[in-house]
């Protein structure tokens, strides 16, 4: 054997576990959902057959599906762009301050590393109504009338967007400064030099430069959003997604049809358009991105 | 080595004589129930005195989450890691029975005399399915009107004299309730949770109470959308639309608001009795049901025990056994004094006549019904989603019940298909 | 010059403003947690008479199952990451320093399994963990995170730094290869180790949704899991709930707090996501 081909096998023997791994753990499964998709899995059946597309007619004619669906596209429509506008102005203006960046960086990051399901009791618990709830108490104190958060069908979804927006925003920001103090001074300067004034280095030299930046995070973003689950799950009344499917994200729909009814096909089938959806949303996010970063 | 030789023979001889007997003659069987806390730590101790007494048989308490449990039984059963007597609500037998997830009890136990001598009728007749008897309670629930007497006294109300009829409870309700200069309501005169016990209280009691019949006599067909039920269903989320007394997540739910003294009257079962108990400062009275033009109803439930299918030998005998001993006179007083749920034997119940506070539940069961579900669960989200639709998005009562009697008639017709 | 002062001001108006936002939920989930039973119904910023009692209660009471959790949460964000450390510096250090056929390939399609999100996989996970008899069992909870895709592709940057003449050094002095890897290589890249030992925990500790699936039987539960389980069919338990959120926080503060740099860079670098 050359010391080649050993140190080659020497490479394999290093990776074998680990492929393996991927592949029983990520790719087997996979595929293995992707022919139940196309039967009568449950777990509660004994049998199960083949069904073809029925599973996919069936859940794209359920109108809890199609409003699970449209839910998530709002989370997704509002949240991102939500989130990447307030952490860019952060970020913009944390630049500015010439003390405390790393501070006010921390209080940001704060959320981002809690868990979820802690955050979400925390606001599920400030959002109540009078007279247990301290968002309405503050609201009262200022005069405003009191709200109904998460007991609404108009206001739950909003309010659970909101909460996300929290979480996300310390990640976002410090994403945003990094991108920001790579942008050379000297360039900064130049303009500066030139006559430029402030709005224009932002506008012409700083947004520009941070392009790829807002680009990797509206993807990013993007994608957690379309995911969204443990905040529905666990801010909506008895985890339902309620009231009346208000909230309801085609996540947690997925879950229900999966471990509350065992109904593995037709769950199987609705992650699978979840997952086309979220592919379908990234391509589009870059190839728009892209020529807009390129004009 | 050959020093430790000799230890070494010793210790793995004490240790097989010590596993052996054992290892040879236990039985071990696990029961499975929902996570409430009295039940639980109930059971635990009920396990032990089994425990000490059989001291063949070892018994594993696991419980499970009352949102899920259902759920996580119907899929551990088929695929055999389920329990061997597993505690259900009786409004899913239909469907276990069906699904085969639990076994006919064995004749010369459980026969059909000995429900009839032992325990209630609707028991004995909820539990029976071609003849065969599939379930055994410990205890049954029924419904009342537990009220908070400081917040009575605060409104004017005498805490000894609880309304009677539902006209007096809507006119108390009002009176009760508390509001903020801007009208916010912050004390609820009358807790409205249909996700609680709200469902079964409009399902069995406000219905028959307005002159509908819920079910058909099989259960089969769904009968409440007609005129008086639409009438009874109004006067209900009138409460909380109109009269503002009270809706649905009021400070989170029924339960919590009613401990925090933020709600004064709420509709809820025997098996709260602890739970209220364990509230510092709280003076908390309990009633009969309201009755309406003269009508009393009630709704009487009971969760029960059954052995799952596919035990056998050795585990169906010391299941059986189990199950004699928590059903057993001695633990349905236990199962009274810890949880407060009543005797599933009448007999019983006699000597808690006096009881002021059981004595009302007790009372409860005389004009009792006991819903025939197919899928409790799904029954109960269709009326909660109800409420909720003429609540949260301004919904025709009359048309937002008809629309859920359909659905529900969809849910039975599908089970039955 | 003067603009800019006020500028300056306006910023640090702005970004106070919005700590309190950010940190005002805290506050409260801690002032909660410190309210008895009683308190905490009554609207006040600070508890009337605070008391520690909830504490005691979640980690002293017999009927408590938070120090369960709580251990369990510790075992398995530890033993996954512990697990996610090795393999994934060995395939990155593998990726990265030997030549072989199909390498390309190899790293592709690990690199690819990142487009999957967990969402699409619990269902067949849950397939296989009831077929093999893992559900409510460690391992059953920690299988799906014991070697992570994100880390391969981290630690194989990081390889790229180092020179190959350390390999070739250690193998002329006829070192093993597992050797090499363990005593050569991991002491080089201990700072990115770092980064995603501290992302990986902090990630597992965080996890919901398949330890939700995973594990049925509450001695199973993790910290978040349990959690969401806390407010049951007797109410909600507020005071308890905010305490027990507090508590499973509090590690990840001390983490954070101590690896407070690692983290900041770990996040600007790559934005690391469970």
């Amino acid at each position: 054997m050359t010391l080649a081909t050993k140190r080659a096998m020497t490479a394999y023997a290093f990776l074998a576990l680990p492929l393996a791994f991927f592949l029983a753990v990520r790719f087997g499964p996979m595929l293995y959902m992707m022919g139940r998709s196309l039967t009568s899995w449950g777990l509660l059946r004994k049998t199960s057959s083949f069904v073809g597309l029925g599973n996919f007619r069936e859940i794209l004619a359920d109108p809890v599906f199609l409003q699970s669906l449209s839910n998530t596209a709002k989370y997704a429509v509002f949240g991102a762009p939500a989130v990447i506008a307030l952490s860019l102005g952060i970020a913009l203006l944390l630049d500015l301050v010439p003390r405390g960046k790393g501070a006010y960086r921390l209080i940001y990051v704060l959320p981002y590393i809690t868990p979820i399901v802690a955050v979400s009791w925390v606001w599920r618990w400030m959002f109540q109504s009078p007279p247990l709830g301290v968002v309405n108490a503050g609201l009262a104190a200022l005069g405003l009338p009191a709200q109904e958060f998460l007991n609404s069908p108009r206001q739950a979804l909003p309010s659970i967007l909101a909460v996300n927006v929290w979480v996300e925003l310390g990640y976002c920001t410090t994403v945003f400064l990094a991108g920001i103090q790579t942008i050379p001074s000297e360039v900064v300067e130049a303009a500066r030099i030139d006559g430029a004034s402030a709005r224009q280095v932002l506008r012409k030299i700083v947004l520009p430069l941070l392009a790829p930046v807002t680009f990797f995070l509206a993807v990013m973003e993007g994608i957690q959003f379309l995911r969204i689950f443990t905040q529905v799950y666990n801010m909506s009344m008895q985890a339902t997604g309620g009231p009346l499917n208000s909230t309801k994200s085609a996540a947690l729909f997925i879950y229900q049809k999966a471990f509350v009814n065992f109904e593995m096909g037709l769950a199987s089938a609705a992650s699978l358009v979840l997952f086309a959806i979220i592919m379908a949303v990234t391509l589009v996010q870059i190839r728009v991105l892209d020529k807009k970063l390129n004009y | 080595m050959n020093r430790f030789r000799p230890i070494a023979a010793a210790l793995i001889a004490l240790l097989a004589l010590s596993a052996f007997p054992a290892f040879a003659e236990k039985v071990s069987i696990t029961y499975w129930q929902y996570f409430y806390q009295s039940k639980v730590d109930l059971m635990n101790q009920l396990i032990e005195n089994f425990e000490k007494a059989n001291p063949d048989i070892d018994v594993e308490q696991v419980t499970f989450p009352y949102e899920s449990y259902q759920q996580k039984v119907a899929a551990a059963i088929p695929a055999g890691e389920g329990p061997d007597v597993v505690n259900l609500f009786y409004g899913w037998l239909p469907l276990w029975v069906k699904s085969g997830y639990i076994q006919a009890l064995p004749q010369s136990d459980f026969s059909a005399d000995y429900f009839k001598k032992g325990f209630y009728p609707f028991v004995a007749e909820s539990v029976n399915f071609g003849g065969k008897n599939y379930s055994v309670p410990t205890a049954v629930r029924t419904l009342a009107l537990i009220y908070n007497k400081r917040l009575f006294r605060e409104a004017g109300l005498d805490p000894a004299k609880p309304p009677k009829t539902l006209e007096e409870l809507a006119a108390y309700a009002k009176k009760l309730s508390k509001y903020d200069a801007k009208g916010n309501l912050v004390q609820a005169g009358l807790l409205m949770q249909p996700n609680g016990q709200g469902h079964v209280w409009i399902r069995e009691v406000l219905f028959r109470q307005f002159g509908a019949t819920p079910y058909s006599a099989d259960g089969r067909k769904v009968t409440y959308a007609d005129a008086k039920g639409a009438q009874a269903f109004k006067w209900y989320t009138d409460l909380v639309t109109k009269d503002k007394v009270g809706y649905p997540n009021f400070s989170t739910d029924d339960v919590t608001a009613f401990k925090a003294q933020v709600g004064a009257m709420n509709v809820d079962g025997s098996f709260r009795i602890a739970t209220l108990n364990a509230v510092k400062d709280l003076e908390w009275g309990v009633a009969e049901l309201p009755s309406y033009k003269g009508v009393k109803s009630n709704f009487a439930s009971f969760w029960t025990h059954s052995i799952a299918s596919g035990v056998e030998g050795k585990k169906l005998e010391a299941s059986v056994k189990f199950l004699k001993y928590i059903t057993s006179a001695e633990v349905q007083e236990l199962w009274l004094q810890k949880v407060g749920e009543l005797p599933a034997t009448p007999s019983l119940s006699a000597k808690y006549k006096a009881d002021p506070v059981i004595s009302v539940f007790l009372n409860g069961l005389g004009p009792a019904h006991a819903t025939s579900y197919v899928d409790e669960a799904g029954q109960r989200a269709i009326l909660v989603d109800a409420v909720d639709e003429v609540n949260l998005k301004g919904g025709d009562p009359a048309a937002v019940l008809k629309a859920a009697a359909a659905k529900e008639q969809k849910l039975i017709d599908d089970f039955w298909k | 010059m003067k603009v800019r002062k006020a500028g300056v001001a306006a910023a640090y108006a702005i970004l106070t403003l919005f700590s309190v936002t950010m940190l005002f939920p805290f506050f409260w989930m801690l002032m909660s947690s410190l309210k008895d039973a009683t308190q905490i119904f009554q609207m006040r910023l600070l508890p009337a008479k605070p008391t520690l009692g909830n504490y005691a209660y979640i980690f002293l009471s017999r009927s408590s199952r938070f120090p369960q959790w709580f251990l369990n949460s510790a075992i398995m964000a530890v033993c996954t990451t512990l697990s996610v450390l090795f393999f994934d510096s060995l395939v990155g250090y593998t990726l990265s320093k030997f030549r072989f056929p199909g390498k390309k390939l190899i790293f592709l399609l690990i690199i690819s399994t990142l487009m999957i999100p967990t969402e699409m996989l619990v269902i067949p996970w849950y397939a296989m963990a009831r077929s093999l008899k893992w559900v409510n069992s460690y391992w059953g909870i920690m299988f799906p995170g014991m070697i992570s895709a994100f880390g391969v592709f981290l630690m194989r940057q990081f390889m790229g730094t180092i020179p190959d003449d350390f390999v070739d050094a250690a193998r002329v002095d006829g070192q093993g290869e597992l050797r090499i890897f363990l005593r050569v290589i991991l002491p080089l890249v201990t700072p990115a180790l770092a980064t995603l030992a501290i992302f990986n925990f902090i990630g597992n500790w965080n996890a919901f949704l398949w330890p939700l699936i995973a594990a049925s039987k509450p001695r199973m539960f993790t910290l978040p899991v349990g959690l969401a389980n806390f407010s049951g069919e007797a109410g909600s338990d507020w005071h308890l709930i905010m305490t027990g959120a507090t508590v499973s926080m509090l590690p990840l503060v001390l983490v954070f707090l101590a690896f407070q740099k690692q983290i900041v860079r770990g996040i600007a670098m790559t934005g690391l996501k469970g």
